[in-house]
């Protein structure tokens, strides 16, 4: 493992996210996943002579918003370059981006690692064009191109070297992934490829102001191998700087299968991409009516909602945190909110249960039944005592799956808390004579077989006995 | 400035052209000529003159967010100097 102790770790991400835009950024194909190789393609985004480019506004408007969420102060005129280079995977041999007036520069994002709040700087947002898709075939001799996904808009995110571990660095990624689903920007799934990361990564002894000589790293698909890249990163250059030796500048492709980094021979000359102004594109000019309207789209973002849950509902600030990840969970809190006043338990049913429920299944809140108004009043016939806490949990399933009310629910299956104390009373009696042996013991002064008795009493009533009451009067008929 | 040999192979190599020394020193001699007329541009003062990217008067041109058709893959593929499954095969880049 890497010895922190020796060596500061300088990382700064550069972060692509896919826009979710209906059409490509240049031209009216489909964007949309999945489709046959090559037939979201046209003249325009196969990069044919003598067509020309036109602007998707929606696009432009995306990535706006996401450089206003982020804090970015936005360009007043914003233009396109053309990046050049050879690769199968552009059709046109350049790439449209933007060099030296991005949508968005100076910006900021509060991440918190171990309790701590910290601010990563962001340099820069810009528009570009995605690339088409290359597998390779003959045994490594061919490849073949796909280029559905070319032209598919993409903001580039380039932090700061402010980051300082790869903890850090996974924060700032859930906290962007956090900010572009509540803008409804992006998809942002690492997986899918609809949010890739690439990391500048350098060492330097504490106390040293200089940075280190970095390597790039590509090719981490996701939030785990981000941290294992960035980890084992830090523990190769760690091992060339113990040794006297130098850091090579240069790319290098994490492998996810053999759990290491690979140098890229070869890509260091192709850095020369000569930028120029793309004369088939007329500059953008962003007035303040253009940035007020997409600024007024932008919803309470999560460190605003966080902040808002401890405060206003009494949320533990971790609770908070887990709640307002992800938007729809936080709106789901929120509209339960409107059945119940008790937030405290709204967010132990959310943590526990559901959250529960679809991680193992990976599922996603959207794919299953269950409604804020089901949770909320599930939370109401808990507090009236109509239904203990194992039955909640039953009735809580079956709304995941059947999205029912709580109410019908109880009803259809007869799951009403049995308060009544001659029924109890009476089970607990058949209880006690049942099991001589545990009352035996708990008269011997074994306070844990009050334990097991109650467990069958419980289990005798189906769970609907109410806990406290059975507890009472077992204790009250065991103590006669 | 002045462009050498050096340069023009380094150029050459990036647009992926193989020349013969005797271009070489051809496209030196030329490409020294284009820039050194260029820089009569330098004998007026442009203090005051922003740089232009574009010569049009015309700013946020734009279309809205919406789907057109795609042309046929086999279409698409016409000018593929060779395909299979409906894709463009070429040779492999090796990284």
């Amino acid at each position: 493992m890497f010895e922190a102790n020796q060596y500061e770790t300088v990382i700064g991400l550069e972060v692509h996210v896919e826009l979710h835009t209906k059409t490509k950024i240049f031209c009216g194909c489909s964007t949309s996943f999945g489709a046959p190789p090559n037939t979201h393609t046209c003249p325009i985004c196969l990069g044919h002579p003598g067509v020309l480019p036109v602007l998707n506004k929606q696009a432009v408007e995306y990535a706006m918003k996401a450089a206003m969420a982020l804090n970015c102060t936005i360009a007043d005129v914003s233009k396109f370059d053309r990046k050049n280079y050879f690769y199968p995977d552009s059709p046109k041999a350049y790439q449209i981006s933007q060099y030296d007036q991005p949508i968005g520069e100076n910006g900021w994002i509060d991440i918190e690692v171990n309790g701590q709040t910290k601010r990563i700087g962001i340099t820069r947002l810009h528009l570009e064009e995605d690339a088409g898709k290359l597998s390779h075939v003959d045994g490594g001799y061919a490849s073949l191109v796909d280029f559905n996904r070319v032209g598919t808009p993409l903001v580039e995110i380039v932090s700061e070297p402010d980051l300082r571990t790869p903890e850090e660095a996974k924060a700032y990624l859930e906290k962007l992934r956090a900010i572009m689903l509540y803008c409804d920007v992006s998809d942002v799934k690492m997986e899918e490829g609809s949010m890739r990361c690439d990391a500048n990564v350098s060492l330097r002894p504490y106390g040293q102001e200089k940075f280190g000589i970095r390597a790039e790293l590509k090719n981490m698909n996701s939030f785990r191998g981000v941290v294992r890249g960035l980890e084992y990163e830090q523990m190769r250059q760690a091992d060339i700087l113990d040794g006297g030796g130098v850091v090579v500048q240069e790319t290098r492709r994490w492998d996810e299968s053999q759990g290491k980094t690979f140098s890229m021979r070869g890509k260091e000359e192709a850095h020369d991409y000569r930028y120029f102004p793309d004369p088939d594109l007329v500059r953008m000019h962003i007035d303040e009516a253009w940035k007020d309207r997409v600024r007024s789209s932008i919803p309470e973002l999560p460190d605003a909602r966080k902040a808002r849950y401890t405060s206003e509902f009494g949320l533990p600030s971790y609770d908070a945190d887990v709640i307002t990840a992800s938007k729809q969970l936080a709106d789901f809190f929120e509209e339960s909110l409107q059945y119940t006043k008790d937030a405290k338990q709204v967010s132990n049913w959310i943590m526990g249960e559901l959250l529960g429920y679809l991680n193992s299944y990976n599922m996603e809140l959207k794919d299953v039944k269950i409604t804020s108004q089901g949770l909320g009043e599930m939370i109401g016939l808990l507090e009236k005592g109509t239904i203990n806490g194992k039955i909640a949990k039953t009735v809580f399933k079956d709304m995941l799956v059947s999205g029912k009310l709580p109410q019908q629910i109880v009803e259809e299956q007869g799951l009403v808390q049995i308060s009544d104390e001659g029924a109890i009373a009476s089970i607990v009696d058949e209880i006690v004579s049942a099991n001589p042996q545990s009352v035996a013991d708990f008269k011997a002064g074994k306070d844990k077989a009050i334990g097991f008795l109650v467990g069958q009493v419980m289990k005798a009533s189906k769970g609907k006995a109410n806990p406290a009451l059975a507890n009472k009067l077992l204790l009250e008929r065991l103590n006669q | 400035m002045s462009i050498t040999l050096k340069d023009v192979e380094h150029v050459a190599k990036l647009a992926r052209l193989t020349l013969t020394e005797q271009e070489k020193e051809q496209f030196t001699g030329q490409l020294n000529a284009i820039l050194k007329y260029a820089e009569k541009l330098n004998e007026l003062n442009t203090d005051d003159v922003e740089p232009t990217s574009h010569v049009l008067p015309v700013t946020n041109v734009m279309r809205d967010d919406v789907v057109r058709e795609s042309v046929p893959v086999e279409t698409a593929l016409k000018n593929a100097p060779d395909d299979e499954d409906g894709q463009f095969k070429v040779p492999a880049v090796l990284e």
